[in-house]
C-alpha cells in the first residue's frame, strides 16, 4: 500500500513547471518534499492531490486517483493546503467538524476535541476562527485534516495525510509538536507526504526525502543520503555545508556555514 | 459556551420562523382595501352567516393568491441569496450578480415596450412574466457558458462577465426606454419597483412548482456550501464534486429568482439582508441557514406587502420601495458593524 506518482508533468499556461517527476511514498513512513523556492514542490503536491492538471499517473493504495470519486478519496486521504481561507464566521469546532464529516468516522463529536488537543488547541472549540492568529488558524486547519483521517489505518488500508508546508507560520515549539504528530501518524501505519521548507526539521522527522530543483528531482533517499554538500549546493545554487548531530548523526546545516 | 452548538439552535429556529410566517400570513389575510377583517372570515366557522360572494372573491381570488405569491417570492429570493453567497464565498453576493435581474428586466422591457407592435413579441398579462423568466434564464446560462472552460466553472469569471452583461443589457434597456411612450415608461418603472398585485392562481400554478424545486434543491446544498467556505480545492478534498455543486447552485438560483422576478418584478435586498442577519443571529452553517432564510424571507416579504397595502390605503405602494426602505439602512448598519467579515 503506497503512493506512486509516475512521470508527472505539469504545465501552468505554456510553461512546463514539472518535467517528469516520480514520487513514491510507503504507508508507515513520513516523506518530505524539499527544494528551493519555485522548484515545484507545492506544484508536485498539488498534482498528486489532483488540484492542478497533470500528465502521468498517480495511484494511492493501488487505485488510480483519477478514477476515484471525491468522496472515495476523502475517505482515505486528507489534504492541508498551504494557505487556507474561510469565507464565513465559522467557529473552530465547526471548521474541524467539516473534516470529521468527510471521513469515515461518522459524526463523533469527541474527535473534534481530541483533534484540537493534538494540535495544542484544546479549549478553542467555541472560538471564532477569524479571531485566531495565523499560526493558530494553521493548526485548526491541521486539526480539521486530522479529524478527516483520524484512524491512520481503516478497513485494513492505510490513510494518508498530504501537508503543504504544515509548519511554515509556527513557532519552533509548535513546529516540533506538529511534526511529531505527523511522525506518530506514520508510525501508526498511515502515510504522510509533506512539502517542507525547513531542511533541518525535515531531517529530524522524516524517513524519506525528495529534493526538487527547477521542476526536476535532484535526489531522493533517506535524509542522510539527500542532505550532502554536493546535492544541496546544486539544488539551492549556493555552497552548503552539512553537519551531523553528535549523538545520532542527524544531518543539519546552519546558514552561518553557507558560502565560503 | 455560547457558540457550542449553533447548528442545533439554528435548526430549532426552523419552527420559530415557520410560526412567525404563519402569524404574518394570517395578519396579511385580514388586511386590505375592502375592510374585510379576520373576524368576518371566521364568522362562518363560528356559526354565523356564510361569506358573501364579494367576501369570497376578496379572500380566495385576491388576498390568498397574493399571500401565497409573497411567500414563494420571499422564500425564493432569500434562499437564492444564501446559496449564491455561499457559492461566491462573499456575504455581499446578490442574485443580480449572475445576470438574473438584468435578464429578467430586459425580457420585461421588451414586452412592455414592443409587445403587440413588433412581430413575434407577444402582449397581454402573461407575456411580461414569461419574457422576464426567459430573459433571466437566457442571461444566466449565457454567463455560465462564458465562465465554463471544459468542466471547470470560474466563479470569478462569472462575476466579471455578469457586470459586463448587466452593462450591455442596461444599454439595450435604455434604448427601449428611449423609444417608449409615457404609459410604457410608467409600466416599466412600476415593474422595476416590484409588486405582488398581479397575483393570480394561474401565475401561482406556473411558479410554485419551479420555486419549490429550486428551494428544495437549495436546501440539499448546505453541507457542500459549508465546505466551499474553505475554498474549492478543500471542498473537493473533503469529498464534494465541486463542479457539480456549482452547477446545481447556479441552477437553483436561476430557477428560483427567475420565477420570483417574473411574477413580482424587481424586489431588492431580501436576498442579501435576510441571510446576512440570520448568519449573525444563528451562525453561518448553510445546513440550517438556507431553510431559515426561505422562512424568514417569506415572512419578511408578506409583512412588507402588508405595509405596502396599509400605508397609503386605499391605494398601495410598490413593495420594492418598502423592502428597499427597510433593507438599505439595515444593510448599511451591517456593513458598519461587520466590515471584517466582508474582507473575508
Amino acid at each position: 500500500m503506497s503512493l506512486e506518482a509516475r512521470d508527472i508533468h505539469v504545465w501552468l499556461g505554456s510553461r512546463e513547471v514539472l518535467h517528469g517527476v516520480d514520487l513514491s511514498a510507503a504507508a508507515g513512513t513520513l516523506t518530505c518534499i524539499v527544494g528551493p523556492n519555485g522548484s515545484g514542490k507545492t506544484t508536485l503536491l498539488r498534482a498528486v492531490t489532483g488540484d492542478v492538471g497533470y500528465s502521468g499517473s498517480v495511484t494511492l493504495n493501488g487505485s488510480d486517483t483519477r478514477r476515484l470519486r471525491p468522496w472515495q478519496l476523502a475517505a482515505i486521504r486528507a489534504v492541508l493546503p498551504q494557505a487556507a481561507t474561510l469565507a464565513f464566521p465559522f467557529t473552530v469546532a465547526e471548521v474541524v467538524r467539516i473534516g470529521l464529516q468527510a471521513g469515515q468516522e461518522g459524526d463523533h463529536a469527541e474527535i473534534v476535541g481530541a483533534a484540537l488537543g493534538r494540535v495544542g488547541l484544546a479549549g478553542y472549540a467555541a472560538r471564532a476562527f477569524h479571531e485566531l492568529s495565523g499560526g493558530e488558524q494553521q493548526r485548526v486547519q491541521l486539526a480539521r485534516v486530522l479529524a478527516q483521517v483520524w484512524e491512520p489505518v481503516a478497513e485494513g488500508a492505510p490513510r494518508w495525510l498530504f501537508l503543504d508546508e504544515p509548519v511554515s507560520s509556527l513557532d519552533v515549539g509548535h513546529q516540533i509538536e506538529v511534526l511529531q504528530l505527523a511522525r506518530d501518524f506514520a508510525d501508526a501505519g498511515g502515510g504522510v507526504v509533506a512539502v517542507m521548507h525547513d531542511l533541518n526539521l525535515s531531517a529530524m522527522f522524516c524517513d524519506r526525502m525528495t529534493c526538487l530543483a527547477k521542476g526536476a528531482i535532484v535526489a531522493t533517499g533517506t535524509p542522510a543520503e539527500v542532505m550532502s554538500d554536493t546535492t544541496l549546493s546544486r539544488a539551492y545554487g549556493c555552497t552548503v555545508r552539512v553537519n551531523r548531530t553528535p549523538g545520532n548523526g542527524v544531518p543539519f546545516m546552519l546558514p552561518q556555514a553557507i558560502g565560503g | 459556551m455560547l457558540r457550542a452548538d449553533r447548528l442545533g439552535r439554528a435548526r430549532a429556529m426552523h419552527a420559530v420562523f415557520a410560526l412567525l410566517l404563519v402569524v404574518v400570513a394570517v395578519a396579511s389575510l385580514g388586511v386590505g382595501a375592502t375592510g374585510l377583517g379576520l373576524g368576518d372570515m371566521l364568522r362562518p366557522i363560528a356559526g354565523g352567516a356564510p361569506l358573501s360572494d364579494i367576501e369570497r372573491v376578496v379572500l380566495f381570488d385576491i388576498r390568498l393568491p397574493r399571500l401565497l405569491t409573497g411567500i414563494i417570492v420571499g422564500a425564493a429570493l432569500a434562499a437564492s441569496g444564501a446559496v449564491l453567497q455561499g457559492l461566491f464565498r462573499n456575504p455581499l453576493a446578490d442574485p443580480g450578480i449572475i445576470g438574473v435581474s438584468a435578464g429578467a428586466g430586459l425580457g420585461a422591457i421588451v414586452v412592455i415596450v414592443l409587445g403587440g407592435t413588433v412581430a413575434f413579441v407577444p402582449a397581454g398579462p402573461f407575456a411580461v412574466p414569461m419574457a422576464a423568466f426567459l430573459g433571466a434564464w437566457g442571461t444566466t446560462f449565457g454567463l455560465y457558458r462564458v465562465a465554463t472552460r471544459g468542466v471547470r466553472t470560474s466563479v470569478a469569471t462569472m462575476l466579471l462577465a455578469g457586470i459586463a452583461v448587466a452593462a450591455l443589457v442596461g444599454a439595450i434597456s435604455g434604448l427601449l426606454i428611449f423609444v417608449a411612450n409615457d404609459q410604457q415608461l410608467r409600466d416599466l418603472t412600476f415593474w422595476g419597483l416590484g409588486s405582488l398585485a398581479g397575483a393570480s392562481w394561474i401565475k401561482l400554478g406556473a411558479t410554485v412548482p419551479v420555486i419549490l424545486a429550486a428551494t428544495t434543491l437549495a436546501c440539499t446544498l448546505g453541507r457542500a456550501l459549508n465546505a466551499l467556505a474553505l475554498g474549492e480545492a478543500t471542498a473537493a478534498h473533503v469529498g464534494f464534486a465541486v463542479e457539480r455543486v456549482k452547477t446545481l447552485a447556479i441552477l437553483s438560483v436561476a430557477l428560483g429568482t427567475g420565477a420570483a422576478v417574473a411574477i413580482s418584478g424587481g424586489i431588492g435586498f431580501v436576498g442579501i439582508v435576510v441571510p446576512h442577519l440570520l448568519r449573525l443571529a444563528t451562525g453561518p452553517d448553510h445546513r440550517a441557514l438556507i431553510l431559515n432564510s426561505a422562512l424568514c424571507g417569506a415572512a419578511l416579504l408578506v409583512a412588507a406587502d402588508v405595509v405596502a397595502r396599509v400605508i397609503v390605503a386605499p391605494t398601495e405602494l410598490p413593495i420594492g420601495i418598502v423592502t428597499a426602505v427597510i433593507g438599505a439602512p439595515v444593510f448599511l448598519w451591517i456593513l458598519l458593524r461587520q466590515h471584517r467579515w466582508v474582507e473575508g
